[in-house]
């Protein structure tokens, strides 16, 4: 994989976030060696800690952990919709990456989640509203790019999206529920791409869908990447797709990365024990 | 009993019987500060102390307590409801504001200072120095898509009116064109989204660059929003869809003649039905202007 530039799309630098009161010793009472996120001396959720990576363009990063290692966190903190304890974010985009996203203002966050970011979350429910049809999911995120929208190209690039995902355009005006969950999957993947974002957020795409259709989503996902050239975060605790989607991987325990590399390097020869313990129960 | 208390205020040694203008001085001191931070930020709702007036919640509380806390002795007051000056509503708030004021009414628009009105703007073109207050039902134009209040203030905070759009696509999905007759959401100079009051469609357009200061008070609500003169009021609209007003093709009024004005619908005893103007004070000049010209 070659990558167009060097210079990173993301660069996030020491990100943590904390549920509940938080004191000093939060730091040092919890983490993989403590075998707790919950410290002992204020009772806060320690969810992430000191989380610090970069993205290039066109680069595709696993995060992979067990539950409640703070997988989410992360991806809820860089879609802008909770922000951090502490830490800093930088978007390549933004202002040539020199301004902190988590420091701007909620109307520019909600700006550049809308123009910028593109999420898929586990749930069908958390990403796309029900009330609305599919097409109108779709649609939402095109109607934000313009002050006095037009209808009818939204309309087409809304066919276009959800043909792209293999979704049936006859029936983009049914309402979501009717859809499958591998459908809903692949209707929030072509709402997630619909502004042509540069980074996209995929929490745990699959996890709720049976095997076959979790091999189509994830095929699909992956010639979107290949195709677009769209920056991909991809949490999962399910290794396999960490295989197929990834070029990199971080192995996070108790809101702590313990160890990141080359994806290929990461499952052949696993260093740290919890990824040792976490490649020998699955492969 | 009305005349009892007209005596009673009248009379010199009982004119603190009530303060002027009902409301007592603090409190119409608030709600002009409310109203000044309304003008200064325009669509913007900004919350006031509803107080508690001779009148039920729901019918015209909020636009009462922005005439009340704004009419001075000079003022020249116009009420209608839904085009009407003559409907009880319209009469019984006009009493109330001339029984605690001792102000001039009137029902000729161009006449009036004031006018407080209930889902109408008079045909009349409003000018320059002349208010208009609305009474609003429903002051939230987001609540068609979002039932939480603390949900839509951050909507309008980081204005994000997608919901609000997405909404107007499922309209033209579903019925080829956007359907919503009254309280048509507008966008105010550039910025907020905002509830016009249940006028219907034909007076949206009145709304932009209007030379009268439009004041919106919501009392059951609680919430008062403005537009200053010459603001840019525009209807939501697609670009390839555009908003239109509602139009009775052949339809005219049967007292004046009128048809390009909102008329309402009329059944007969007999079954049939006649359109008659709306705005009722139109319709007579129209009438009197004809008769004039007649007698010349």
């Amino acid at each position: 994989m070659v990558f167009n530039s060097q210079l990173p799309l993301l660069r996030v630098r020491n990100l943590c976030k904390q549920y509940g009161p938080s004191c000093s010793a939060c730091a040092r009472l919890t983490g993989p060696e403590q075998g707790s996120n919950i410290c002992p001396e204020c009772g806060s959720v320690v969810a992430c800690f000191g989380v610090s990576f970069e993205l290039l363009p066109g680069e595709v990063l696993g995060i992979v952990g067990e539950s409640g290692s703070g997988k989410s966190t992360i991806i809820r903190c860089l879609n802008l919709d909770e922000s951090p304890t502490a830490g800093e974010a930088f978007l390549s985009e933004v202002e040539g990456g020199k301004v902190n996203l988590f420091a701007l203002s909620s109307q520019r966050k909600r700006f550049i989640q809308s123009s910028l970011l593109g999420v898929v979350y586990q749930s069908p429910h958390l990403g796309l509203n029900l009330d609305f049809s599919a097409g109108a999911n779709v649609a939402e995120r095109l109607l934000i790019q313009n002050n006095t929208p037009e209808y009818r190209p939204i309309r087409k690039r809304t066919s276009l999206l959800l043909n792209k995902v293999q979704v049936p355009v006859k029936r983009m005006d049914e309402p979501i529920k009717v859809f499958s969950g591998g459908m809903q999957q692949r209707i929030q993947l072509a709402k997630a791409l619909a502004p042509r974002p540069t980074l996209l957020l995929l929490d745990e795409p699959t996890s709720g869908l049976d095997v076959s259709v979790q091999a189509r989503v994830l095929d699909l996902i992956a010639s979107l990447q290949r195709e677009t050239g769209v920056s991909m975060l991809v949490v999962s605790h399910d290794l396999g797709v960490i295989r197929l989607l990834t070029h990199r991987t971080l192995v996070m325990k108790m809101g702590r990365v313990v160890e990141q590399g080359l994806t290929d390097q990461i499952l052949e020869d696993p260093q740290h024990p919890y990824t040792q313990e976490l490649v020998a129960s699955v492969l | 009993m009305t005349e009892k208390l007209r005596s009673l205020l009248d009379s010199d040694t009982n004119c603190h019987y009530y303060n002027f203008a009902y409301l007592n001085e603090s409190a119409k001191r608030e709600i002009r500060r409310r109203t000044l931070k309304a003008v200064a930020i325009p669509g913007h709702q900004v919350p006031f102390g509803s107080r508690e007036i001779p009148i039920t919640r729901g019918w015209g509380t909020g636009g009462l307590q922005l005439t009340l806390s704004l009419i001075g002795p000079e003022d020249v007051l116009k009420v209608i409801d839904q085009g009407c000056d003559g409907s009880v509503n319209a009469v019984n708030l006009r009493r109330l504001v001339t029984l605690t004021t001792g102000c001039r009414t009137t029902t000729r628009t161009s006449d009036a200072t004031l006018i407080q009105t209930r889902h109408r703007i008079p045909e009349t073109p409003l000018t320059r120095g002349q208010i208009i207050i609305f009474q609003v039902p429903y002051p939230e134009v987001l609540r068609y898509v979002e039932p939480q209040e603390t949900v839509t203030r951050r909507m309008h905070a980081e204005g994000a009116y997608h919901r609000m759009w997405t909404f107007l696509y499922e309209n033209v999905v579903q019925w080829g064109r956007i359907t919503i007759g009254a309280r048509y959401p507008v966008r105010v100079h550039n910025r907020y989204l905002m509830d016009p009051s249940p006028i219907p469609r034909w007076d949206i357009p009145k709304l932009n660059q209007s030379p009268a200061l439009m004041l919106f008070g919501a009392g059951r609500e609680k919430r008062i929003y403005a537009v200053p003169p010459f603001t840019k009021v525009e209807p939501l609209a697609f670009k390839d869809i555009p908003f239109e007003v509602e139009h009775q093709a052949g339809a005219q009024c049967s007292r004046c003649g009128a048809t390009d004005v909102f008329l309402t619908e009329i059944l007969d005893k007999d079954g049939s039905c006649r359109w008659i103007c709306s705005d009722t004070d139109y319709c007579d000049q129209r009438l009197a202007a004809r008769e004039k010209s007649h007698g010349v």
